[in-house]
């Protein structure tokens, strides 16, 4: 593996000058490693992992449940790319099982998003039903853990 | 009244670990990174810590068998074969200890006589020789070199062993210089401890913490089973340090005589740690993988650095410990130590607390995340151009 995409899925937070010296690289280096990911879309960028509840101006988020026609020759790609495209769809994601698509939708309000399926989503030709679920609470987001004070490890500054 | 004439006579003699007083002028200093710290920076993974959970909810909180569970014992004779190549009956051939400490401690009183030698190379964990001196018998050091990178060699063996050696301790990969022996290295010992019919007790707590070349049980080297106490536990590998927890596999009559030594002091290893270490054989694996990836990339890092400011350090083929040389800067290892971590904040335990042959080093542990070995390494840098 790309030992600059280890060091990221290790989770730190290191500046590239401090990855540098970790893998004894130039910045220039892992900068270069780091286009390379994303030229190879293995990289697709970075976004702040963030407890959005503690925001005063908290978001509204959904999963929602869809189903689709599928079509000769692209199956479900045309329209999950559509639908893929709204601002509001943080994720969305081909299943197996009951449904088809998983939509993982943001909104200012309950009526953004409400108003997002309601008009668009479920207006979209091919779209069959939609099944609509609020979150209400989160307590991990992408590996870190929500409202659970860090673990102190407590270690002694020296032992044997 | 003069209660000190109480104390036993070889405890008064006993000297305090040269850890201690450190530890009490670092724990006074606000803003320091420790490099002195002799265990894992992570924190148990979460599916071990949830097993232990799940038996204490289920009422596991009675004794063991003085040997300790049969299911611990079972998962660790399979792990001890598939890993080291030593073939144990869960029966009569492990016992389940508070930590390796208890397993030296339990293996040293119940095989030394007062006035019995036995070996150690040095520098060595800080113990070693203290339980060998409880014991009434006598420490032989061997010393060990950077020259070989820290290897312990047959030679060494021979020019130190004196008549009345009895038993060889064995700490490879090696707390706290990280070295470790080849294959071959191994074999000329081996031959060495039949040769003089020494015992060996060979404590290989940071064997999964080998980073080039495998590790090499000395148990598993022809002749040697039968003379080998092969002691090991989770406070490394399994980042369980807290956990107490640890084994010692053996032949069936010295195992037998660690169990009374065992029964009549610990009784049984707590019940809550055993639960917690069969999850850790069973399904812990992945997680030693990750954390030795880690430490191999952080040795790597901290070992060239050291090179770069001019600490000579030999490339450590384990553990988690850089043993870089301090006398480039006209130093001695207790007056860099002091000095580094008054001007910079920086604490490193001077290489005389493990014993005599390491004076002129420092011993560096890399438990400790990326952000806060840059920095140090950014301060030791600084502070060693400082003296030029």
């Amino acid at each position: 593996m790309n030992p600059v995409l280890k060091l990221l899925l290790e989770g730190g937070s290191l500046t590239t000058a401090q990855m540098a010296q970790v893998l004894n690289l130039t910045e220039g280096e892992i900068n270069g490693h780091l286009e390379q990911l994303k030229k190879e879309h293995i990289f697709l960028g970075w976004r702040p992992v963030l407890d959005l509840s503690r925001e005063a101006a908290g978001a509204v988020r959904a999963v929602i449940e869809v189903r689709i026609t599928p079509e000769r020759g692209g199956g479900f790609n045309r329209l999950a790319e559509r639908i893929s495209r709204f601002d509001e769809v943080e994720s969305c994601y081909l299943m197996s099982g009951g449904y088809d698509l998983l939509v993982f939708v943001t909104g200012s309000s309950l009526q953004r998003v409400a108003s997002f399926v309601s008009e668009k989503l479920s207006t979209i030709e091919g779209v069959i039903s939609t099944s609509t679920h609020f979150m209400l609470r989160s307590y991990k987001e992408q590996g870190y853990l929500m409202d659970v004070p860090s673990e102190q490890n407590g270690r002694l500054k020296v032992t044997p | 009244m003069d209660t000190n004439r109480f104390v036993a006579r070889h405890v008064v003699t006993l000297p305090k670990s040269g850890i201690r007083d450190f530890f009490e002028i670092v724990a006074k200093m606000k803003d320091v990174i420790s490099l002195g710290i002799g265990e894992p920076d992570f924190t148990t993974p979460w599916h071990i810590r949830e097993a232990a959970i799940y038996a204490l909810e289920k009422g596991k909180t009675h004794y063991t068998s003085n040997l300790g569970l049969i299911e611990l014992r079972r998962a660790i004779c399979t792990y001890v074969g598939r890993h080291y190549g030593l073939d144990y009956k869960p029966e009569d051939e492990v016992l389940v200890t508070v930590g390796v400490s208890e397993a030296i401690d339990v293996a040293l009183r119940a095989l030394v006589n007062p006035g019995d030698k036995v070996m150690f190379h040095q520098p060595c964990y800080v113990s070693y020789h203290p339980s060998v001196t409880l014991t009434h018998g006598l420490g032989v050091a061997v010393p060990t070199h950077a020259a070989d990178n820290f290897a312990l060699t047959a030679a060494a063996l021979e020019s130190a062993w004196e008549p009345g050696c009895k038993i060889l301790m064995l700490n490879l990969p090696c707390n706290p210089t990280g070295g470790t022996c080849t294959r071959e290295q191994l074999g000329q010992i081996a031959r060495f401890c039949i040769d003089k019919d020494l015992l060996v007790i060979s404590d290989e707590i940071y064997s999964e913490l080998t980073f080039e070349g495998g590790h090499v049980s000395i148990g598993s080297l022809p002749g040697m089973k039968e003379r080998t106490i092969f002691l090991h536990g989770f406070s490394k590998a399994f980042a369980m340090t807290g956990w107490r927890i640890g084994y010692a596999c053996g032949p069936a009559p010295l195992i037998d005589a660690m169990m009374k030594v065992h029964q009549y002091s610990m009784m049984c290893a707590s019940i809550i740690s055993q639960e917690g270490a069969i999850e850790a054989l069973i399904r812990g694996e992945d997680g030693v993988k990750r954390m030795r990836e880690q430490y191999h990339r952080r040795r790597d890092f901290v070992v060239r650095r050291f090179n770069e400011i001019g600490l000579t350090c030999h490339l450590p083929r384990g553990s988690f410990y850089a043993f870089p040389s301090v006398t480039a800067t006209g130093k001695g290892e207790r007056e860099f130590a002091m000095d580094l971590l008054e001007k910079e904040r920086v604490a490193m335990v001077p290489g005389t607390a493990f014993g005599e042959n390491g004076r002129g080093f420092v011993r560096a542990s890399f438990a400790t995340s990326y952000e806060q070995l840059v920095e140090a390494c950014t301060r030791i840098e600084r502070y060693v151009a400082g003296l030029r």
